[in-house]
């Protein structure tokens, strides 16, 4: 597990030309995707074999992967290779920019690779075709084995560089496996990476497992699992396999998520029926009570500064959302709209908040400023919640249900992601049925 | 005659129609009153005449009478039975959010404990847990089916 902790040296060729004419604005729905041309990386002859790496197919796998990353962002549109006019060597050292601009490519990537001495150097660069200019180029070396990430890094900077917003592509999603019948269902712990790669399973299903969710600062994950049929919030540390109970409750605790420092566990205690939100500190294990109400408090997601938290509770009668200080003073209603909200998630820049929200027998996932106010449902369906922010803000991922049969038949649970925009939703590949998936923070970062 | 025989027919056709819609009508609201489960179909016993489960409207844990019925039932044989514990396990139907139902499952298994201590039964001998919307004894995606999911059921664990 130690290759995630990988050091990247990045050396910054040239940095952001001043005259480029494209960008791509990413805060509308895009209906007219960027056309941009992916060369595959030239594979230097001088590159030496590692550990079954089929160094041929390189630089052809890892433009594949950027292609991919691209196309599901719903912004931008890879081109055929077929149509390509230049070789990938020659196009790295000076494209031959109107001949690129005959296919109707806006942006060419292309690049190089080397495997020498057990190092695999890479070097990468964006160009603007309508201003014939070099946009962007960054070079820089890991371990071979990385190259998927190597893949995801280039998305992001390229990505980067055409929205000016943080990339998300060399990113993880854990989530939870399900397979089984309806209503024996086996559930583990999987992780991913964002584009289905890599798939790992950290638990074996002999218990029910909930609700993963990723420290925004680190490789931990807090969860909920019935181990030995005692509900109990877990942490869990993926680099090293080791998982600890989450303070010392004598009753069901659930619904975790860190805090944005990722020092504190925020979650619900069910005690005599009655559910609050308390918190942990993970250094110092100091329980604070943060909600003191007959009602049932939960589903807590902090702010990005710390200072406050969303939450959900039927004290008015139905779930809705309400907003208060991290102390639990200044509690407030933030959703008067018809119908019932739940699962309040700020997002990461702080602006809006996600959430599901359920009415006339419909499921639906929104995003609303932290004030309540600028409701918008952003998809409609017969069964889905739980909805997580990519790192940049600009995406959820979230779990859809169908509608089982007499016998539990045509049951199915997935994961999907939409825009904030409302548009560009898709199904994301998982190996199983999946559900309350949790996105990771760039991992380069 | 020929005509009164028609007649005859005709009527006896439009009351067994009205006699036949009359039940399957009645059967439906045999088994859901308000939304709440009254049938016997997914209902285990404790012992002779004592029901193992009781079941709740949707997002609420109030005891309806039918449910205070079972739990007196089931406090009688607890009394009977001194040394027996038991575990009431909570469940939600599927349509509601993952969390929200593990607190609600919790709260339902917790009402019914209440009652049952209200009868005499002490508090050590019952434990609770919640299982939210993860284990449906009905797995189908139906009104019916979810009346029944929403239940707490009293499980005895010696």
């Amino acid at each position: 597990m130690k290759k995630f902790a990988i050091l990247l040296i990045l050396k910054i060729l040239l940095i952001k030309n001043a005259n480029a004419l494209i960008e791509v604005d990413i805060t509308r729905g895009n209906l007219d995707p960027l056309p941009i041309a992916v060369s595959p990386l030239h594979v230097d002859i001088k590159s030496e074999n590692f550990e079954g790496i089929k160094i041929k197919e390189l630089g052809e796998n890892i433009s594949s992967i950027i292609e991919k990353n691209f196309r599901a962002t719903g912004l931008f549109n890879p081109l055929k290779k077929e149509a390509f006019v230049q070789k990938p060597d020659i196009a790295h050292l000076k494209p031959r920019f109107e001949d690129w601009r005959l296919i109707k490519a806006q942006g060419l990537v292309t690049g190089k690779l080397l495997i020498k001495g057990g190092k695999l150097k890479v070097e990468f660069r964006l160009w603007d075709l309508a201003a014939a200019k070099e946009m962007t180029a960054l070079a820089f070396t890991t371990t071979p084995s990385n190259w998927r990430r190597v893949a995801h890094i280039i998305s992001d900077k390229i990505y980067e560089r055409l929205t000016g917003e943080e990339g998300y592509f060399d990113t993880r999603i854990i989530y939870v496996a399900e397979s089984g019948a309806k209503n024996q269902r086996i559930k583990k712990l999987a992780i991913m990476d964002q584009d289905g790669a890599n798939t790992k399973y950290l638990t074996l299903g002999n218990e029910l497992v909930l609700t993963p969710r990723f420290n925004p600062t680190s490789q931990m994950v807090t969860y909920m699992s019935y181990f030995k049929n005692m509900p109990r919030v877990y942490l869990l540390d993926i680099e090293t396999g080791t998982q600890e109970v989450v303070g010392n409750f004598p009753g069901m605790t659930f619904a975790p998520r860190f805090s944005p420092d990722g020092k504190k566990i925020v979650m619900s205690f069910a005690k005599d029926g009655n559910s609050d939100i308390y918190t942990m500190d993970l250094d110092t294990r100091v329980v604070e009570r943060i909600t003191d109400h007959s009602s049932i408090d939960t589903s807590p997601s902090f702010s990005p500064d710390g200072k406050f938290i969303a939450f959900n509770s039927d004290r008015s009668g139905l779930q809705q959302i309400y907003v208060m200080r991290s102390d639990g003073s200044g509690v407030k209603r933030i959703t008067f709209g018809k119908g019932i909200y739940g699962t309040p998630v700020w997002s990461p820049r702080g602006d809006l908040i996600a959430f599901t929200k359920m009415r006339k027998g419909r499921f639906y996932i929104g995003v609303m400023r932290v004030d309540g106010t600028g409701e918008r449902l952003l998809t409609e369906n017969y069964y889905q919640e739980a909805p997580s922010w990519s790192p940049n803000g600009r995406v959820l991922v979230f779990y859809r249900e169908t509608k089982a049969g007499s016998k539990g038949e045509g049951f199915s649970a997935k994961l999907w992601s939409i825009d904030i925009t409302g548009y560009n939703e898709r199904r994301l590949n998982t190996e199983t049925d999946a559900s309350d998936p949790s996105w990771s923070s760039l991992l380069s970062k | 005659m020929m005509f009164n025989k028609n007649l005859k027919n005709i009527l006896l056709v439009v009351f067994t129609t009205l006699i036949l819609s009359a039940c399957s009508t009645a059967k439906k609201s045999g088994n859901i009153e308000g939304d709440v489960y009254t049938g016997k179909e997914t209902v285990k016993f404790l012992a002779s005449g004592v029901p193992d489960r009781i079941f709740f409207a949707t997002n609420k844990s109030s005891l309806t009478t039918a449910a205070r019925e079972t739990l007196r039932k089931q406090a009688t044989y607890l009394r009977k039975n001194k040394s027996l514990n038991v575990t009431i396990e909570g469940h939600a139907d599927e349509r509601g959010t993952r969390e929200y139902n593990l607190a609600l499952g919790e709260r339902r298994a917790n009402a019914a404990k209440d009652y049952l201590m209200t009868y005499g039964i002490s508090g050590k001998r019952i434990s609770t847990i919640s299982y939210g919307k993860e284990k449906p004894v009905n797995p189908a995606s139906t009104p019916l089916a979810w009346s029944q999911n929403r239940r707490s059921v009293t499980v005895k664990v010696n």
